[in-house]
């Protein structure tokens, strides 16, 4: 029977874990990811969940055991955040060039310094090219239901790639919402047990991550870009399955939110994005044609997905809670990199709530409102950081 | 001289250099262990040595891994191997070089001796990086020459102690530790097999020479090897817990002078510090069968 439960985003992280089987868990602690270790813990000590608990001295050594024992044919989980994540960072690509499908929850937290524990992209972002599938939440209950979609996905023989399952520093690790926890039998037969074709036995050897020469190196990237295209359609596949059998839709590659024929559409990413939804109701009682789409696949992006929904839209606002030094926030020059040469239209960038900055609802009219007037005047410029101490003034009134 | 085991389990193809200790050092560790063992290497010699996909010349499973991911990927392997009804019938085996296992590794082989992974855990010891090409170690001896620590007008040669990863190990309360030598090849698969015979953490320091980085001749590997253990430079001895066993004293005591000289990254030495290696090498040797005596005692 499926219950549900009022927790913290860490705990349905650790329950999503547990509901998937994960058979090794290998983790070191850091705020605000904590809950998901002691969570995991104590489901092991009570002998609620079948599994080795690897306690690791670092984060780097967490992923090397997840990875090591994805080897050995287990279905591995770790979670972290900020710098146990940019620690991690080597391991992340040695687990996608290995072809592992090491699935993993990471805490969104600013990276020092100055030292900060609160919500802020960068730390996933920066990850973007590891070979990681990215996925980005929005609730509790998406963190709970990511983690069982993204061992589906990953776990595909065509795909066996590693993912990487987003939530919020404690606007979702640490702020209890009801979650449903489903039936085990139910989540045992969408996912079944990990059985991979290859993998370390006596019997049969094999050598895990030689050395590759030249004339090889490349094809074997190219293989793992494959398995990267391919996977765009088996993350909507697997939402699709995800909704017949546990009733939720998550929105797949990218959640629409009253998006039919709008003028102007307001790109965001995982949990600004329910608060945002708020804000474009206003708007639209108001008479404003405006809709939101919440990137919630990273990677591999969407862009095809993007081009269809951007056909008949003028101007777009992207909302980043994060900016890569030197160019711009992260999903506006991705979002800009594929339309162009498909739709010209008017896109500004708008950075906000670094380090945890809280983002009312006003701060998030008026941004929206500034991209609604963008349908009648040129734009002013491309980057706008929201909410700084020297234009609060504008932002908050 | 006793049979070493028939069993073969590396074959040819290596890529190693003449003269390399660390091949030796994997035959004979394949020898004692058997088939049934499943290895970790990380970034080192044996990363290249096994060959180059898709050749390998290890009739075993193999896992490479990050540099400094040796003791967290034993542990991997070995929880891994435990949620799917395989125990110790699987050796798991984590083969590092000095670098990997001193310095880069030495975090991770920590945490995997102090959460007692089911391992033995192998530094097979050449005295430098020399994969990379004899950079300096924490495992390279006072004295000696690398490329970075290239004997120049201002400064000159290693100024720093060879870290005693013996002392280190044992510091984390594990059953068991022992050095052995590919020059005495029967003690060495005895100690291995005395290894994979005790559950928890392990750790064997191979000593391993280099003649490309240690600039001697590829035919007296052994030799040197022989030569290192009667100078008391690398003594054999092993300590089951905590209990120190010296296994092989030698007979008459060389002067490590007749080590050294046979080895040009020591040609730069001036006869003052050749003698003040010589005062550290005895005290080492006087402290260690202290060492026995006393822990010897202690369990009677």
């Amino acid at each position: 029977m499926s219950k549900t439960v009022i927790v913290s985003g860490n705990f349905a992280a650790a329950y999503g874990a547990k509901l998937s089987r994960a058979a090794v868990v290998a983790a070191y602690p850091i705020t605000p990811q904590t809950e998901v270790v002691e969570k995991i813990a104590s489901l092991v000590a009570d002998g609620e969940m079948d599994a080795q608990f690897v306690k690791v001295e670092s984060e780097h050594s967490a992923m090397a055991a997840c990875i090591a024992a994805s080897n050995a044919g287990a279905r591995a989980f770790t979670a972290s955040s900020a710098h146990g994540l940019t620690l991690m960072h080597e391991l992340l690509i040695w687990a996608a060039g290995a072809r592992l499908p090491v699935v993993m929850v990471n805490i969104n937290r600013a990276m020092g310094p100055p030292w900060s524990v609160w919500a802020d992209h960068h730390d996933a972002l920066a990850q973007k090219g590891t070979g990681q599938l990215q996925f980005f939440c929005e609730s509790n209950q998406e963190v709970l239901d990511s983690v069982i979609m993204a061992y589906k996905i990953c776990e595909g023989s065509d795909i066996m790639m590693p993912a990487m399952v987003v939530e919020d520093a404690f606007i979702l690790s640490h702020t209890k919402e009801p979650v449903e926890i489903y039936d085990q039998e139910l989540v045992d037969e969408f996912l079944p047990p990990y059985n991979p074709e290859y993998k370390l036995d006596v019997n049969r050897p094999f050598g895990f991550g030689s050395l590759g020469m030249p004339d090889w190196y490349m094809d074997f990237r190219y293989k793992m870009a494959e398995a990267m295209d391919k996977a765009v359609d088996r993350v909507e596949e697997v939402n699709k399955k995800f909704k017949e059998v546990f009733g939720r839709d998550h929105g797949g590659l990218i959640e629409e939110y009253k998006t039919d024929g709008v003028d102007v559409l307001i790109f965001t990413m995982g949990s600004i994005s329910s608060t945002s939804k708020d804000v474009i109701d206003e708007l639209r009682a108001e008479g404003h044609n405006i809709g939101l789409a919440r990137l919630r696949t990273y990677r591999p992006f969407p862009a095809e997905k993007l081009r269809e929904l951007t056909r008949n839209v003028n101007v777009v606002g992207v909302l980043d809670r994060s900016y890569t030094f030197g160019h711009m926030g992260d999903s506006a020059g991705e979002i800009k990199a594929a339309l162009y040469g498909h739709k010209d239209l008017i896109l500004k960038n708008y950075i906000v709530g670094l380090g945890g900055r809280d983002l009312t609802p006003k701060i998030l009219k008026n941004i929206m409102l500034d991209t609604l007037s963008l349908q009648d005047k040129e734009l002013d410029e491309e980057v706008e950081w929201v909410d700084l101490r020297i234009n609060q003034e504008r932002w908050r009134r | 001289m006793a049979k070493l085991p028939d069993e073969e389990l590396m074959f040819q193809g290596t890529t190693a250099c003449p003269g390399c200790g660390a091949a030796h050092a994997m035959r004979y560790t394949l020898k004692a262990l058997g088939k049934d063992t499943i290895m970790n290497l990380p970034a080192c010699c044996w990363a290249v040595i096994p060959g180059v996909w898709p050749s390998r010349n290890l009739d075993i499973p193999l896992l490479y891994n990050a540099f400094e991911a040796t003791g967290a990927a034993s542990s991997g392997v070995r929880a891994g191997l435990d949620v799917n009804g395989i125990g110790r019938e699987v050796t798991v085996v984590g083969f590092a070089g000095d670098g990997g296992t001193a310095d880069i590794g030495i975090q991770a082989l920590s945490g995997c001796l102090e959460r007692g992974t089911d391992t033995i855990q192998i530094m097979y010891d050449n005295e430098a990086y020399m994969n990379t090409g004899i950079q300096r170690s924490g495992a390279t001896p006072y004295g000696a020459w690398t490329t970075t620590t290239p004997v120049g007008s201002r400064q000159a040669w290693k100024k720093n102690p060879k870290k005693n990863m013996m002392e280190i190990v044992n510091a984390h309360g594990i059953p068991y530790a022992a050095t052995v030598s590919i020059g005495h090849p029967e003690s060495m698969i005895d100690k291995l097999r005395k290894a994979k015979e005790i559950p928890g953490p392990k750790f064997i320091h191979i000593y391993a020479p280099c003649p490309t980085g240690w600039r001697s001749d590829p035919s007296i590997t052994v030799e040197l090897c022989r030569l290192a253990v009667d100078s008391c430079v690398f003594p054999l001895y092993e300590i089951e817990n905590g209990v120190y066993n010296v296994y092989k004293k030698p007979k008459k005591k060389i002067p490590v002078r007749e080590y050294m000289k046979l080895q040009g990254r020591f040609r730069h030495l001036p006869e003052n510090e050749v003698d003040r290696i010589q005062v550290n090498v005895d005290r080492e040797w006087e402290l260690l069968l202290k060492k026995e005596a006393f822990t010897k005692e202690q369990v009677v």
